[in-house]
């Protein structure tokens, strides 16, 4: 009974939010609709506060404790320090207490700087002042007072407090022009537009006087959605319901821009729930290759550190299994202790053990490695090769986390539009039921006379002809959703139209549009402006067309095409199509189609960007069905985009083909040599777009991506139509093999370049619908692919573009991957990809705000990749390999000195060393040296890009040579141990007779191993500027002055002064001198030896590369050459 | 593991918030990068290589210095007389064999025995006398930390309320101890003399300075007495001896600067060794004069006041007679270590040569064939 009960509590509790999920309702001016209209259910929002604060002043302290403990490494070294409070252990807390607080504060610190910048900036956000429309007035209060449902007027040039919609505007024809700036990062200037109905209002009071409800849906972040519908109530009628989009919808954080005014609603999103609000939330983390490395070593350190303590402790239990050796009379236990249990006495050894050797994973590595990304980043941000003027802009670093990645990368997934290529379109040539019209440059800013300007390859005269011509000219003047901008400081895509009237701009979200419009007027149409939504043409006769616009079928990816249909002034109803051919042909019924397929072909051939443009005549009966088709799908309010897409779908059909324009889109500067350099590199390249294979293999070899050597495969529809998908792939896949067992090693004398389009790769990806051999089809494409140095995959989609990546990333060797591309369709590949790469195009910024890095050009691709990329890993390699190395020099002699001293637990080394090692004494010189370091010099990597193979497949970080800086360690550890010990055994070595103790045998063996440490360091170096001098001798000598400090003083606070007198005592012992010269000396010798032979009898590119550049400092020897030898 | 879940900038997700006046980020865009040799990575740099020929010369040179240092200490080392005897008193043999087995802390009369032994060389200079124990862990923790070096620098406080590290010897009887502390109370007690035995048959007592055998620095900062200017026995009021002690600290010397926690004896005791067979200076004998030295050649005898019970443990006593260079006592390791390594590095100098050789040529054909 109660059980159930409480079920079906939790069930309503639970299933709550299922009822606000799909739509809330506004009450625009908090009216409530006139009673019986609709049930009141009052909806509660929050207010406009924006909160990216994280603590306030009174949680801060735990919360913050909170967030910092969840991290498994600080948790670890907190248990370690509560472990040493608790139980009586060899070093006091203060040595992991005192790293852990500083690590601990300073990141408090910092975090707690940050969240009073945000809270400032809250607070400055949020008291900002906004006018709402109370009462008829317009009243002036603060932003975060705004509630759901208030009216706001806005002014010019100021930012939207929240997400409104538009009601009226300053401008009489409904509209306001907006930037999304700060948003997107998208200067040009976007169209909104005011609900029909109520765009008329002036006043403050006319717009008080709008009684209506909002329906729309829940908060979610997409920028360019929005479903909603308005319901406007007059005296005693039905509501009038009018659809609301993207259009309607002003963002907040976008700025209003050319209009004086608008009234707009606080109608859908305020505070958190703000579009801008939702988007900022964080990406899914991405992880390096390193980085999983430096775990994998964590955890066998970890292991190493626990049987380390194991081990000592079974030794420990055996070794005083006589109670003399127990408890000696000298030594007595206290009362206490003796009465432990025996099992809690083991246990506590075994924890003691674990704290004496806990500094094995040191907690300053994490700090070190954040640091060094952190700042290591910025030498991408201040790079100048990487700056463009053109932009203004440099590189931008979004995540530092993946540095080192950008040096990792084995496969590269390009977009080509904006990417390889300019996007910077110039119309080249139409062509219309196959003849071709060719216009002529702009000659000294005149344009030439409308007849001159077209060039008629094939003039076959005709009445029809002359139709077709009119229809595919007006058709490319109205089928587009360009504005005409009359102003000069328009950003963006600009250019002329008129030279003696005040200047006016095509400005367009997709540059191709532009080109097609300006190639119009070239041609002699005129595309004027949009008025009360009439298009104006001027024609060729300079007379003025006016069509009305009724209906825009906006372009999406998926369709690949867009339509208008509008009414011409004699009234006829025309749809006008324009498409990708692969959108279009399909759905022509009539027209010349072969001619025009071939100039298409043929263009594509070359490189050119082709759309065709078809029409259709519509009656009145035909159009008042689209009507209802098109209103009823945006009207609804759930799955409005299937529905359009189905309402398209039957509206653009039995299309007759006009003809087909084609657009130059020129190569990038330089892509083709970045493209070179990357292959070199090792890495594969591959070319995921849109555009049609012709268009792109075209390009593919402009860029150089396929060379005339480059054998061609094809996985296309064509090829898959006339044999079965099996069939192609097992041959491409024989002739793949075949060629490789050939050719033998010598892999370069011939290479395969592969081209694929999307719906055989969708045909490939599709689960086998046999069932058997389920995946065969994936392992072969791969495996095809794999032998392939180049691949082009046309007509994809963009989610298909991700799924490739993911099917590369999934394959079995794991390769790294990294994609590129500007668009909005790029940003699904790059947030898939290892390492995501914006370019800052023409297309907006979509893909620059979700890469991990954005630059300027796709040759910077080049620099980021092979030098930064390459300084990156390197750097991190070391850092990493480093750390544990000088870890592994420090804890090893504690260990051996165990056997020495009864496995007491007695520390080599006094407090203060143990606490300072890692964080003073050797921190600084690897962090300089990882920030600084230059193994080869910039040009050399930029001029050899094959020295990128060295490093790949994170050869730095492989077991083998983590296996050799542990064992390198733990050498030196033990000459460390045993070479004081000879030394000390059983003599002086004081010149008066006087004996030193245990604690002036481990600074000797500390002083041995600071040295030591920091000198390997010195010899790893390659690159010595004065940050390495200052940064290396200047910690040795502070751990020098540092010990005379800490020896020379009585201590008053400290309650032992062991460390009294003890290094000075040292250094006055000449024995003690050249011990520790010895010790350096043998430590660093086999490191030495191996780097020398390793250099003589099996040299990497890289070593080569650098005693290239010094060959002349290497002549010493030279005289002394066999010219038989060899 | 670790660093997966370890993630300093968790403040990536966060709003970065700027004001409707226009965002300043926007006008940081457009700025050129400094083109300063740091931020463009293009600091003056010197580059050296460790190539075959780059090192070799180092090898040859650090050979040569080495071996003749190495040849010179060995020399030294070998040049220095040490004499060693065993008084632990193990076989049925020894002299001191009845005082090991009749052993106690309490016996009122002290054992002692004699132990004859020769010198074959004079021994020149100072001599060194040191005691040496076997198998004694003053290395373990729990023994190295039983100590309170407030209260061995003469703070009253500390004095009659010793730290508790001195666990379990803070205290006896209720009062407390001074000094305190395991350390303190193991102190070295047997007490070694030598006899030399004239030609003409007398014995000679040869002269022990007990002082100058502790550090300078232990004995005139780091050890003082609870209050400098009241008699000793005063100033100790309140406190009682260690435990195994025979007398109070007050009580050690009757010279007033070598008395109490300044005591070079008690000094050199409390400088815990690092390892389990360690040697502690016990007495200096100074040189007389330039014509005789210091110990001849001859008969000698050394008389044990046998207190110190070390056969518990399996433990050993020894007595060390050394004379001493400018690189401290007998240790042949430094030599040969320094021999060794200079001769290591003298043939991986040739061996390095001959690869040199070899492969520096086929390196040279591929660097100039690119």
């Amino acid at each position: 009974g109660v059980c159930a009960y409480v079920r079906t509590l939790l069930f309503l509790y639970l299933s709550r939010p299922e009822i606000w999920v799909d739509s809330r309702t506004i009450y625009i001016g908090h009216k409530e609709p006139p009673p019986g209209a609709e049930a009141y259910i009052p909806q509660r929002f929050p207010d406009n506060r924006i909160v990216s604060s994280k603590y306030t002043f009174w949680n801060f302290i735990p919360k913050n404790l909170f967030e910092q403990f969840r991290r498994i490494a600080n948790f670890y070294f907190l248990v370690i320090f509560l472990v040493q409070l608790i139980i009586d252990t060899p070093t006091s807390p203060v040595t992991s207490g005192l790293p852990l607080f500083f690590v601990i504060t300073v990141t408090a610190i910092k975090q707690g700087y940050e969240d009073w910048l945000r809270h400032k900036a809250d607070c400055s956000i949020n008291e900002c002042p906004v006018d709402v429309v109370q009462r008829g007035k317009v009243v002036r209060t603060q932003s975060h007072k705004l509630r759901v449902g208030d009216i706001v007027m806005v002014r010019e040039d100021e930012t939207f407090p929240c997400d409104l919609i538009l009601l009226s505007s300053s401008r009489p024809d409904g509209t306001c022009y907006v930037t999304t700036a700060s948003l997107d990062g998208e200067s040009s200037h976007k169209t909104y537009y005011a609900v029909p109905d109520t765009m008329a209002f002036r006043t403050e009071q006319e717009v008080d006087s709008l009684h209506a409800t909002i329906e729309c849906e829940q908060p979610q972040p997409d920028l360019y959605k929005f479903v909603g519908r308005i319901n406007i109530y007059k005296d005693r009628e039905e509501p009038v319901a009018r659809t609301l989009g993207a259009e309607n919808l002003l963002l907040r954080g976008a700025t209003l821009k050319n209009t004086q005014y608008i009234y707009g609603t606080v109608a859908v999103y305020t505070g958190m729930e703000t579009k801008m609000a939702l988007n900022y939330q964080s990406k899914s983390q991405k992880r390096s290759a390193v980085e999983k490395s430096m775990n994998a070593f964590l955890i066998v350190y970890l292991f190493i550190l626990i049987s380390k303590a194991v081990i000592n402790t079974v030794l420990k239990y055996a070794w005083q299994w006589s109670p003399d050796r127990d408890e000696p009379w000298y030594n007595h236990r206290t009362e206490n202790e003796r009465q432990r249990h025996v099992v809690i006495r083991a246990f506590t050894d075994f924890l003691a053990f674990m704290v004496l050797f806990n500094y094995i994973i040191p907690v300053s590595m994490y700090v070190t490695v954040e640091m060094q990304k952190f700042l290591g980043s910025y030498f991408i941000t201040w790079d100048e090769e990487m700056f463009d003027d053109e932009l203004g802009e440099g590189a931008q670093v979004n995540t530092s986390d993946l540095n080192e990645e950008l040096g990792q990368v084995e496969y590269v997934f390009t977009d080509k539009t904006g990417t390889l290529t300019e996007n910077n379109m110039e119309f080249i040539e139409c062509c219309v039921d196959g003849n071709v019209y060719i216009p002529h440059a702009i000659c000294n800013g005149q344009i030439l006379s409308a007849a001159s300007s077209i060039d008629m390859i094939d003039s076959s005269p005709g009445g029809y002809r002359r139709e077709h011509e009119d229809l595919f000219f007006r058709a490319l003047c109205l089928c587009h959703t360009v504005q005409v901008k009359e102003e000069e400081t328009v950003d963006g895509i600009k250019r002329g139209i008129h030279q003696g009237r005040p200047t006016s701009f095509y400005i367009s979200s997709s540059p191709d549009e532009v080109a097609l419009v300006e190639g119009m007027k070239r041609l002699g149409y005129t595309y004027l402006r949009l008025k009360d939504s009439y298009m104006e043409i001027l024609n060729k006769d300079d007379e003025i067309e006016r069509f009305q616009l009724l209906h825009v079928l906006n372009f999406d990816s998926v369709r690949r095409r867009m339509s208008v249909i509008v009414k011409s002034s004699s009234g006829d109803y025309l749809l006008f199509c324009k498409g990708a051919d692969s959108s279009i042909f399909p759905r022509v019924v009539s027209g010349k189609v072969e001619q025009v397929r071939a100039r298409v072909e043929q263009n594509a051939v070359e490189g050119l960007r082709t759309l065709c443009v078809a029409y259709k005549k519509l009656s009145e009966s035909e159009y008042q069905e689209a009507c209802h088709h098109l209103t009823e799908a945006k009207l609804a309010l759930q799955d409005r985009e299937q529905r359009l897409a189905h309402a398209y779908d039957i509206i653009e059909r039995e299309f007759v083909l006009l003809g087909a324009t084609a657009v130059e889109d020129r190569l990038q500067e330089k892509a083709a040599d970045t493209i070179e350099s990357l292959h070199k590199a090792g890495m594969k390249v591959w070319v995921l777009t849109g555009d049609k294979m012709e268009t792109a293999a075209a390009t593919c070899y402009a860029s150089k991506l396929f060379r005339r050597s480059t054998q061609i495969l094809e996985l296309t529809k064509k090829r898959t139509e006339e044999q079965s998908l099996h069939d192609v792939l097992f041959e491409l896949n024989r002739t793949v093999i075949r060629q490789r067992s050939m050719s033998g090693l010598s892999v370069d004398c011939l290479d395969f370049g592969l081209i694929i389009d999307g719906a055989t790769l969708s045909a490939v990806l599709k689960p086998n619908q046999e069932g058997a051999g389920n995946g065969n089809y994936r392992e072969i494409f791969l495996e095809i692919c794999r032998n392939c140095s180049a691949v082009l995959c046309c007509r994809m989609a963009p989610l298909q573009k991700a799924q490739i990546v993911k099917l590369i990333k999934a394959s079995k060797e794991h390769p790294i991957t990294l994609a590129i591309g500007d668009g909005a369709n790029d940003v699904s590949m790059i947030l898939e990809a290892h390492v995501g790469i914006g370019i800052m195009g023409k297309e907006g910024r979509q893909a620059a705000r979700n890469s991990d890095y954005a630059i300027p050009k796709f040759k910077h691709l080049k620099k980021i990749l092979l030098v930064h990329g390459h300084y990156y890993y390197i750097r991190i390699a070391e850092l990493v390999q480093y750390f544990f190395y000088k870890n592994v020099c420090f804890i090893f002699p504690q260990f051996l000195y165990q056997f020495f001293c009864g496995f007491s637990q007695q520390p080599l080394y006094d407090t203060a060393y143990l606490t300072l090692y890692n964080i003073s004494f050797t921190s600084l010189p690897i962090l300089l040296y990882s920030l600084v370091e230059q193994h080869v010099s910039m040009e050399t990597l930029k001029r050899e890009p094959t020295l990128y193979r060295d490093i790949a497949k994170n050869s730095l970080l492989r077991w083998p040579v983590f296996l050799y800086w542990t064992c390198l360690g733990v050498f030196d550890a033990v000459i460390f141990f045993f070479g004081a010990y000879f030394l000390f055994d059983n003599t002086t070595f004081t010149s008066n007779g006087q004996m030193f103790g245990n604690w002036t045998f481990g600074t000797l063996v500390f002083t041995v191993l600071v040295f030591t440490v920091t000198l390997k360091l010195a010899l790893d170096t390659h690159h010595w500027t004065w940050i390495n001098h200052f940064f290396i001798w200047g910690s040795l000598l502070f751990y020098v002055i540092f010990s005379l400090l800490w020896g020379g003083i009585i201590w008053p606070f400290l309650n032992y002064q062991r460390m009294y007198y003890v290094f000075m005592q040292m250094l006055s012992s000449g024995p003690a001198w050249l011990s520790i010269i010895l010790l350096i000396t043998v430590s660093l010798l086999p490191d030495v030896i191996k780097k020398v032979l390793c250099r003589s009898m099996c040299p990497t590119a890289t070593e080569r590369a650098q005693v290239g550049v010094g060959e002349t400092a290497d002549f010493t020897f030279q005289p002394l050459y066999d010219p038989i030898d060899e | 593991m670790m660093a997966s879940v370890y993630n300093a900038k968790d403040e990536d997700g966060h709003i970065s918030v700027s004001g409707p006046s226009g965002g300043s980020a926007a006008a940081m865009r457009g700025k050129r990068p400094e083109n300063t040799a740091f931020k463009q990575q293009r600091l003056p740099a010197w580059q050296p290589i460790l190539t075959a020929g780059t090192v070799l010369p180092a090898f040859f040179i650090i050979g040569l210095i080495f071996i003749p240092i190495g040849i010179g200490l060995y020399v030294t080392s070998n040049n220095i007389k040490e004499f060693e005897i065993d008084y632990t008193g193990v076989d049925m043999s020894s002299p001191c064999f009845n005082c090991s087995q009749n052993l106690s802390w309490n016996s009122s009369r002290p054992c002692t025995c004699s132990i004859p032994f020769h010198l074959d060389q004079p021994y020149e200079n100072n001599v060194f006398m040191y005691y040496g124990l076997s198998n004694f862990y003053q290395n373990h923790r729990r023994y190295v930390k039983s100590r309170d070096d407030s209260q061995l620098n003469g703070d009253l406080d500390a004095l009659t309320k010793p730290s508790k590290e001195c666990e379990p010897y803070a205290y006896h009887e209720n009062k407390p101890i001074a000094p305190c502390g395991a350390i303190a109370n193991s102190m070295f007690n047997d007490t070694l003399e030598i006899f030399y035995h004239d030609p003409n048959g007398t014995r000679v007592p040869v002269p022990l300075t007990s002082t100058g055998i502790a550090w300078w620095a232990d004995k005139h900062v780091k050890f003082r007495n609870p209050s400098e200017n009241l008699n000793l026995t005063a100033a100790f009021q309140g406190t009682t001896k260690p435990v195994n002690w025979r007398r109070p600290v007050y009580e050690m010397d009757s010279d007033p600067h070598n008395n109490g926690f300044i005591n070079e004896d008690f000094i050199v005791w409390m400088r815990t060794a690092a390892l389990p067979t360690f040697r502690k200076l016990y007495r200096i004998i100074s040189k007389k004069d330039n014509m005789v030295p210091t110990l001849q050649r001859g008969n000698y005898t050394l008389e044990v006041v046998y207190n110190y019970p070390v056969r518990s443990f399996d433990g050993r006593k020894r007595m060390i007679l050394s004379t001493i260079s400018w690189m401290g006592g007998k240790n042949p390791f430094l030599g040969i270590a320094y021999i060794t390594v200079g001769s290591v590095c003298f043939f991986l100098g040739v061996v390095l040569l001959i690869i040199h050789h070899k492969y520096g040529n086929r390196n040279n054909s591929a660097n100039n064939s690119n």
